[in-house]
């Protein structure tokens, strides 16, 4: 029986520079497309951010940020970072650049689909955005949306803001149905021939677990936004009770504010990993390559993100424990929160006996990988805190909250994305960055960041809480506080300048930077081996690649050079066959 | 090389962040010494994880960096170290998780002599309630609140009539007692969140929720809102005095009944029990 793998329908190239780059179906377009507005939008949302540092670091400084657009802030700028622009750039950039090049496919499953699932997005962010201009403003009901106060009047945006929010993801989530039922069908339908699963790079089995995850979580986050709407136009009472507002009765009868909160967070607690296992798994392969070494106990990473993809449906209650639901549950989701830690300790394990004994090229991508580990193990050892009930009761909604989800889903995962932008960005454009921008760009936002959400950590003991406008007047909060917040600020500044080193070098190098190798790095997986650099349509030129080993063989005693191409076939009985 | 160093440094500087950082938890104010256990505990053992991991991270980068002959080793896995690895991680995450859930155990097992104490959330104030000699607080549901009965006391329950209202953010606790503390909301979530009592709850509208504890030193703290509660959130405070059993009486006796509130309306003219809408057959509001 024919496969994908035998390649036999013909392809058809575009005609016209439209068919090309706007309506284009070439999934490698469709990625840059989708990373050029992440990024777009995310830089609304680092705006927003600095802001909100300016307030907190000067209170009463800046006049126009009054409690009502601090919160409007607050609020889109965490949807921003954590929908918009993490998951929006992960998957769809990373993912649809990297799965058909990595598997040896010519394109997506359903090009069509996936063109349409940019367009989709694109229209999820243009509702996004617009809600800066409705009437009365976006909503500041903060990123977690939790009603009644959403549809109240007493949060900002509580008429037209939340109503385009919650439009807004249900169109993103239908957008990122279609692009993520490509990525997994791809992954399972289209690999080259010899591709077997167990030889895929980390980075697809991190982007295709996450994928599979998006499409059992984002529906629960759908019904949610369309629940609350209902709420909020067509006095239904999903998640509202008889509650008065305003000194009056809302008229509402029944519903149960908790049932948003499940939803939300059965949707919100894999979303973390949905983040987290793309930038897991492309920094595996970072670390591999530039440490000229194979990943350590690959089958064991393998097993690490399938285990945590499938566990992460089981925790997501550890965001509730001081909800008001049963206290009882607070049993079951502190043991399956700390369960968690095992196979996610595992992988931080293996990375580092991926460093040891390597021969370790300290370039620019491997920095920010090494950052990523201290970031990422700094995250993941707070997490411990929150998770473990009994503990998170005081820490819960102050500032240790921020530092810690900052450092683990923040920081850690723009660290991988930074590191795996300077990685391929020679492939994707046939050019190369300037060095030194790059490395300044490094130390500024990785020592800057870490003095942005380390002093969190300490104010939130103290017990400070998030999500204040003005901390007032307290007996418990010494003045030192806001010498810490105003050196938090001086710091954002800082990390947030350090950014247009990025951008300016991203964009003069496009046009000035000099020509890169088709494989500078060395590294043996597929997407290095294109016949073109960048790979043109269809990628492979006449014939697919064929496959003969994993992605790791790296320093293989005996091979003439520290790594052997994946579709290099092995001469008779050599040793570079090794199976993982 | 340089990165090295910086990872070495950084974790140096935590810790030396962590010793002489002014920041720490409050002076604890409640029985709540558990808790600060539990949090010790896990950190003092994710404190290890770090430095170890971290500097082991450092001198792995100083010892392999690239260098001309440098060539990395070639061993795709090592079956018996990521066992042993995973085995110590779980003893280390049982040995956090075992004080966590001790400490969740008692904090979710209220002790029978508990004198219950209601807050009331409202965008942007709070207001409590006492049970009164019988000790019941009577049943209240938002449907009944008006103007004359801002706390929505059912007036047909005869529990409610020796109710303790107090509308000002004050809240008075004696020392020493073990209190349970129940929250209701009129309007949105709320947190009630004393940072020294550690303790902490969402107050639900639809729901009554609780938690417990026992004031353990006397004087004022501060009481805030935890939960984002609309524009006035960061503004929502109290004020929380805990004092002495004789004190406390004292405070008590000055303040109003729901009786009271009830003689007042009628003695204009007007009966709450009239207007009140018909009790709906539901037994969540009663305590």
């Amino acid at each position: 029986m024919a496969t994908i793998a035998d390649d036999l329908t013909p392809l058809h190239h575009p005609k016209t520079w439209i068919g090309k780059y706007v309506w284009s179906q070439d999934h490698k377009v469709i990625a840059i497309q989708y990373a050029v507005t992440a990024v777009s939008v995310g830089i609304l949302a680092l705006v927003l951010s600095f802001l909100m540092r300016l307030q907190l670091g000067f209170p009463g400084e800046f006049q126009f940020i009054q409690p009502d657009n601090y919160l409007q802030f607050v609020t889109m700028h965490g949807m921003i970072m954590v929908v918009y622009l993490l998951t929006a750039l992960l998957l769809g950039g990373f993912g649809n650049y990297l799965i058909p090049l990595m598997v040896g496919a010519r394109d997506m499953v359903f090009p069509f689909v996936n063109m349409l699932s940019y367009w989709v997005y694109l229209l999820s962010v243009i509702v996004l955005v617009a809600s800066l201009f409705v009437p009365g403003g976006p909503t500041g009901g903060g990123w977690t949306l939790y009603p009644p106060q959403t549809i109240l009047e007493g949060t900002p945006g509580a008429s037209w803001g939340i109503i385009m929010m919650m439009a807004s993801l249900a169109i993103f989530i239908v957008a990122f149905t279609m692009g993520g039922l490509n990525y997994v069908t791809t992954v399972l339908q289209a690999r080259t021939r010899g591709m077997t699963l167990m030889r895929m790079p980390c980075s697809v089995w991190g982007i295709f677990v996450a994928s599979i995850m998006g499409l059992l979580a984002f529906p629960a986050l759908f019904v949610a936004a369309v629940m609350t709407i209902l709420d909020s136009v067509a006095g239904t009472s999903f998640f509202v009770p008889t509650i008065i507002s305003m000194g009056e009765q809302t008229g509402h009868e029944g519903g149960s504010p908790i049932l948003f909160q499940h939803l939300f967070w059965f949707f919100g607690h894999p979303e973390v990993y949905i983040v987290a296992l793309p930038a897991f798994g492309i920094v595996s392969d970072l670390i591999s390559v530039h440490a000229r070494k194979n990943i350590f106990g690959y089958r064991m990473m393998v097993w690490a993100i399938v285990i945590i993809g499938a566990l992460s449906f089981f925790v997501w209650a550890h965001h509730m424990y001081v909800s008001g639901m049963n206290p009882y549950f607070g049993f079951f989701f502190a043991t399956s929160t700390l369960i968690i830690a095992i196979p996610t300790a595992i992988k931080v394990y293996n990375w580092l006996l991926t460093l040891y004994r390597g021969d370790i090229h300290l370039s620019v991508p491997m920095l920010f990988a090494i950052a990523f580990l201290f970031t990422f193990i700094h995250g993941g050892l707070s997490g411990l805190f929150l998770g473990n009930v009994s503990v998170d009761v005081p820490l819960s909604d102050t500032f240790f909250v921020i530092g810690h989800f900052h450092m683990v889903m923040g920081v850690s995962p723009i660290l991988v994305i930074f590191g795996a932008i300077y990685h391929w960005y020679p492939k994707i454009t046939g050019r190369m960055w300037n060095n030194t921008l790059a490395r300044a760009h490094f130390w500024i936002t990785f020592l800057g960041a870490y003095a942005i959400f380390l002093p969190m950590h300490y104010i939130g003991m103290l017990g400070v809480p998030r999500r204040y406008y003005a901390l007032g007047e307290t007996m418990f909060i010494p003045d030192s506080v806001h010498y810490a917040n105003m050196g938090i600020t001086i710091a954002a500044g800082f990390v947030f300048a350090a950014q247009f080193l990025f951008f300016t070098n991203m964009i003069w190098s496009l046009f000035r930077g000099p020509k890169a190798d088709p494989n500078p790095w060395g590294a043996a997986s597929l997407e290095w081996h294109t016949p073109d650099t960048p790979p043109a349509h269809g990628n492979w030129g006449d014939k697919l690649p064929t496959v003969y080993r994993w992605a790791y063989d790296y320093s293989v005693p005996g091979a003439p050079r520290d790594f052997v191409p994946q579709n290099e076939p092995p001469p008779a009985a050599g040793p570079g066959d090794v199976k993982p | 090389m340089y990165v090295a160093i910086g990872i070495a440094l950084l974790v140096v500087g935590s810790i030396l962040f962590h010793l002489f950082s002014p920041w720490w938890m409050t002076p604890i104010a409640s029985n709540w010494g558990s808790i600060d256990t539990a949090l010790e505990v896990t950190l003092y053992i994710c404190a290890i994880a770090f430095i170890v991991l971290n500097l082991f991270m450092a001198w792995a980068i100083w010892r392999y960096r690239h260098r001309p002959g440098n060539v990395a080793h070639y061993e795709p896995e090592n079956a018996k170290l990521e066992k042993r690895l995973t085995l110590w991680t779980g003893v280390g995450i049982a040995a956090m998780l075992a004080p966590g859930l001790i400490a969740w155990h008692e904090y979710v097992t209220v002790p029978d002599d508990a004198a219950i104490v209601e807050a009331t959330g409202q965008q942007w104030q709070w207001a409590f309630r006492y049970p009164g000699p019988d000790g019941v607080l009577g049943a209240a549901e938002v449907a009944h609140i008006n103007a004359d009965n801002p706390f929505g006391i059912d007036p047909r329950d005869p529990y409610g009539r020796d109710d303790i209202l107090i509308e000002t953010n004050e809240l008075h606790l004696p020392l020493g007692r073990p209190v349970k503390m129940v929250l209701r909301s009129k309007d949105v979530l709320h947190d009630f969140y004393v940072p020294q009592f550690r303790a902490k709850m969402d107050l639900v509208p639809g729901i009554v929720t609780y938690f417990w504890m026992t004031p353990t030193v006397a004087g004022s703290f501060d009481i805030l809102c935890a939960e984002l509660c609309g524009v006035g959130h960061h503004q929502m405070r109290g004020t929380v005095v805990v004092e002495q059993q004789a004190d406390f009486d004292r405070w008590l006796a000055e303040q109003m009944t729901f009786g009271q509130v009830l003689a007042e309306a009628e003695a204009r003219g007007v009966r709450l029990a009239d207007a009140a809408p018909a009790a709906r057959p539901s037994g969540r509001a009663a305590h």
